[in-house]
């Protein structure tokens, strides 16, 4: 056996035992991009709840609102509009953008890892989801910056197994976010806003120029 | 100085069977055609290579139905497991053999 040989096989067994258990083709792009989504929804989140620009006369002061009924319910729905937005263009942004690195790199996107990888994020999201509507519903709001942050960071780090190691890491640190944002009930959108958007932008960055290239 | 080639197990020479090898010993389990795409080679070479790992006890099929398409899954076994890490080292010997030479 020629030496060649034994490197060309320990290279490629190498390869395989990555390639086939991580999805490699996911876009760091998509991250720096889902973080300015989440700043700017952000932005237009705190113009909702604190400058409220068709009533300036009626204060609102966050939870105890002193309007009407019917303008708490439009403010609500404006917020889940903004944020459903949010969600809806930066998961797209995700899936084409890493369609096209799959494509780039001559890689399949829909394969074992990215199907592992899906199914783990989806469980702790969805139950994340479902925690917060119900808890919304009877009027508990405060926990829904935390909560997202807290079963967003819980998908991460499951799906890290399936992809690179930053993801993991951002994982935890959304998990941390979110505890201590527990703790300061007033500053949801502020630590929502940290976790959702400053972090995607620095871990977004950190993967694009360690694998996008 | 003996050359350690003998430790090295005959059925791995193949390249396509020490990389299905690779792939079933870092994943729970890996189906047909995903391996046929990662690995880029014909559905016969693939299935010839599997049988041969299958003889060799290295590997287990399970067949199941996902709707009405055949599924064929595939498991290293403990002893494939085993052989794989023992192959490996045998390389790993070889590498340093050649560079005390």
């Amino acid at each position: 056996m020629e030496e060649n040989q034994v490197h060309q096989d320990l290279a490629s067994i190498r390869s395989l035992m990555e390639r086939s258990s991580k999805f490699l083709s996911l876009s760091g792009l998509s991250g720096i991009l889902a973080g300015v989504y989440a700043l700017l929804g952000a932005a237009i989140a705190y113009r909702i709840i604190y400058i409220n620009p068709v009533d300036i006369d009626r204060p609102v002061r966050g939870m105890f609102y002193e309007g009407s009924i019917n303008d708490y319910i439009v403010t609500l729905a404006e917020l889940f509009f903004v944020a459903m937005v949010v969600l809806i263009s930066s998961v797209a942004t995700g899936f084409v953008l890493s369609l096209r690195k799959a494509r780039r790199t001559g890689q399949q996107f829909w394969n074992a890892s990215s199907k592992a990888l899906v199914f783990n994020m989806l469980v702790p999201l969805l139950t994340g989801g479902a925690l917060m509507l119900l808890f919304a519903l009877r009027g508990y709001f405060g926990i829904v910056a935390p909560a997202s942050l807290i079963f967003y960071g819980l998908a991460l780090v499951g799906a890290g197994n399936y992809t690179f190691k930053g993801v993991q890491y951002l994982g935890i640190n959304e998990i941390v976010l979110g505890l201590i944002a527990i703790l300061y009930p007033g500053y949801g959108l502020l630590f929502w806003a940290v976790g959702f958007g400053v972090l995607h932008i620095i871990y977004g960055s950190i993967m694009y120029l360690k694998y996008d290239k | 100085m003996s050359i350690p080639f003998d430790k090295l197990d005959k059925a791995f020479e193949n390249r396509v069977r020490l990389q299905i090898m690779s792939i079933l010993v870092v994943n729970e389990r890996y189906d047909f055609n995903s391996l046929k795409d990662l690995l880029g080679v014909t559905d016969g070479n693939l299935a010839s290579h599997l049988k041969g790992l299958e003889k060799e006890e290295y590997i287990i099929v399970n067949k199941s139905f996902v709707g009405r398409k055949p599924n064929t899954n595939y498991e290293a076994t403990a002893k494939g497991k085993q052989a794989f890490k023992a192959h490996l080292d045998a390389l790993e010997q070889l590498i340093k053999h050649q560079r005390s030479n």
